[in-house]
């Protein structure tokens, strides 16, 4: 008799049954008011751009020079090539630094050395990219007598190195350690454990970093007025001053003429699917090819 | 408590019960595979396991017992250098694999003669069952143009496993059951070619059919490898040992013949336990 009671005492409905049920759904639209809202403004963006840029985009502008005030017409095709070299500039400084940090971290050091290391991308990842632009400009301009593609490819590369150092880092934190020794205890050397089997696994996630480096990296603006400060006319030469999309759209949206300002609009289209386009292919180039197979 | 002794008995086998202790009754100056002496681990300065003096000999398995925390496992990793891993670990005496101190191998070299299974499966995720299987020979950078399909399915036939995989090799090694993953791992190991093979509790993380195949596998092993096995579950090692060494509170208790062990142990705390009565 006692157990019966206690039995059907669980399906018995209780007495704040009601309100539960309140709490619960004002909790669920709080959080999908929230997720609305964060992902609102992104495609207002993506509207917004497209629709005032789309009518200045041709083949014209991205062949094209920009034209002198007044002529219509013209593109952007310096900036766009120049935004490329940039980023792959940054690239080439940021990724290895910024993974073999994180690596250092996580696999090879303990301790404090470790954590000012954390502590230290942390700082730096929450410096002013205009202020990391002035430190290009003490190191690499000053000495150079002269703005550059070099330096602002530099200034691009110490913008991605915290982001990258520390995704890597917490990456590889989620490998498991079981994974460590069991390739240790193959005898296989610790490097070749550490960028076979730990990199590896973790590549994924590392992957997702680089992205959101570049992507950040590709719209800096600041940091590039002091460094690569930007050219009218075509160059690639690396020590020689080197437009870009970012500083060419500033430009031109704060000129006075209407022309120039479409001209912006389209800039910021094209950055955008620029990055997008980036995401795409090394997304298609790096795909686990077990990802669909478990 | 007397059921479950005669359970033990014929969980064994149906040799001479009265043999004496392995270690009094092997005549002097025969090599052993596996040798320790006054081995001791320290983890921040406190011994985890003290002055263990064990020998083994070749192509046996020997399972070691114990309860939680007596130092069962910190004794096998201490045979592959795996606390290198460890912050503040200290390890003190002397081990000889095949008469030779392991102070004069490299740490690489010694692990590739000593390979070692862990508790729970771990197949290398991003690779597939080929692959994780001939892992250790690629990653070791074996130049020979060895014909590593011909590897890999050698393992693969000696961990039993070849019949369950042949046909989907190129799968992820992470859609195995964990039974097979397990016997994955062992095919990995054996890839690389180890004369010793340490198994930290092979099978706590599997299913009893998983576990039997597992067992089946060390007892075929046994004849090519040494195998020294960690165990929780004492009828495995009286059904899968030739040896077996009880630990308790990082002291070797007892080191016998597996049948006298479970059937006439020398000491009581080695009775109190198999019996149940602790641990």
């Amino acid at each position: 008799m006692e157990e019966n009671k206690a039995h059907t005492s669980v399906f018995a409905k209780p007495k704040n049954l009601k309100r539960r049920k309140i709490v619960n759904s004002i909790m669920l639209s709080l959080c999908v008011v929230a997720a609305v809202i964060s992902i609102l403004p992104l495609f207002y963006i993506f509207f917004y751009t497209t629709k005032s840029g789309i009518s200045s985009l041709n083949l014209d502008f991205f062949t094209q020079m920009p034209k002198p005030v007044g002529e219509a017409g013209g593109g952007m095709a310096n900036g766009i090539v120049g935004t490329l070299i940039l980023i792959s500039l940054g690239s080439i400084i940021g990724i290895p630094v910024g993974i073999l940090a994180g690596i250092y971290v996580t696999e090879y050091s303990g301790g404090i050395f470790s954590n000012l290391i954390k502590f230290v991308t942390d700082v730096l990842s929450g410096v002013p990219s205009i202020i990391i632009g002035i430190f290009a400009y003490g190191v690499i301009v000053i000495p150079m007598q002269g703005f550059s593609a070099l330096a602002g490819g530099f200034a691009l590369g110490i913008l991605m190195i915290p982001t990258i150092t520390r995704i890597t880092e917490e990456m590889l934190k989620l490998v498991p350690q079981s994974l460590r020794e069991a390739s240790l205890a193959l005898g296989v050397s610790r490097w070749k454990t550490t960028l076979q089997i730990v990199l590896r696994t973790a590549s994924g996630g590392i992957i997702t970093g680089i992205l959101l480096a570049i992507a950040r990296a590709a719209g800096e603006t600041a940091p590039l007025l002091f460094t690569a400060f930007g050219n009218r006319f075509w160059s690639t030469d690396l020590n020689q001053p080197i437009a870009s999309l970012p500083v060419q759209i500033f430009n031109y949206a704060i000129s006075p003429f209407d022309d120039w300002h479409k001209q912006a609009w389209a800039g910021a289209l094209v950055l955008i699917s620029l990055v997008f386009i980036v995401n795409l292919i090394v997304r298609i180039v790096t795909r686990d090819k077990f990802a669909n197979k478990v | 408590m007397e059921e479950e002794k005669i359970n033990i008995v014929t969980l064994a086998d149906e040799g001479d019960l009265s043999e004496t202790d392995v270690l009094e009754n092997e005549p002097q100056g025969k090599s052993y595979e596996v040798e320790t002496k006054n081995l001791s681990v320290f983890f921040n300065g406190r011994p985890a396991i003290a002055e263990i003096n064990l020998k083994v000999r070749k192509s046996t398995a020997t399972a070691i017992i114990g309860p939680s925390g007596c130092g069962k496992s910190t004794f096998l990793r201490a045979l592959n250098f795996m606390h290198d891993m460890v912050p503040k670990s200290k390890v003190t005496g002397e081990i000889f694999i095949n008469s030779r101190n392991i102070s004069e191998f490299d740490t690489v070299d010694l692990r590739r003669k000593v390979g070692m299974v862990f508790q729970k499966p771990n197949p290398f995720p991003k690779m597939s069952i080929f692959e994780n299987v001939v892992s250790g020979i690629k990653l070791n950078g074996n130049k020979e143009k060895k014909n590593l399909h011909e590897v890999a399915e050698n393992c693969l036939k000696h961990a039993g496993l070849w019949e369950e995989v042949k046909d989907r090799l190129k799968q992820p090694a992470v859609s195995l059951s964990g039974g097979q993953q397990q016997r994955l791992c062992i095919a990995r190991t054996i890839a690389v070619e180890p004369e010793i093979i340490l198994m930290d509790e092979p099978t706590s993380a599997l299913d009893p059919i998983s576990t039997q195949k597992i067992e089946e596998l060390i007892f075929h092993l046994k004849k090519e490898f040494t195998i020294l096995v960690v165990t929780h579950n004492m009828q495995q090692a009286a059904r899968v040992s030739d040896h077996t060494a009880f630990f308790y509170m990082g002291k070797l208790i007892e080191y016998s013949r597996t049948r006298r062990m479970f059937t006439n142990p020398r000491e009581k705390l080695t009775e109190e336990y198999i019996t149940g009565k602790f641990g």
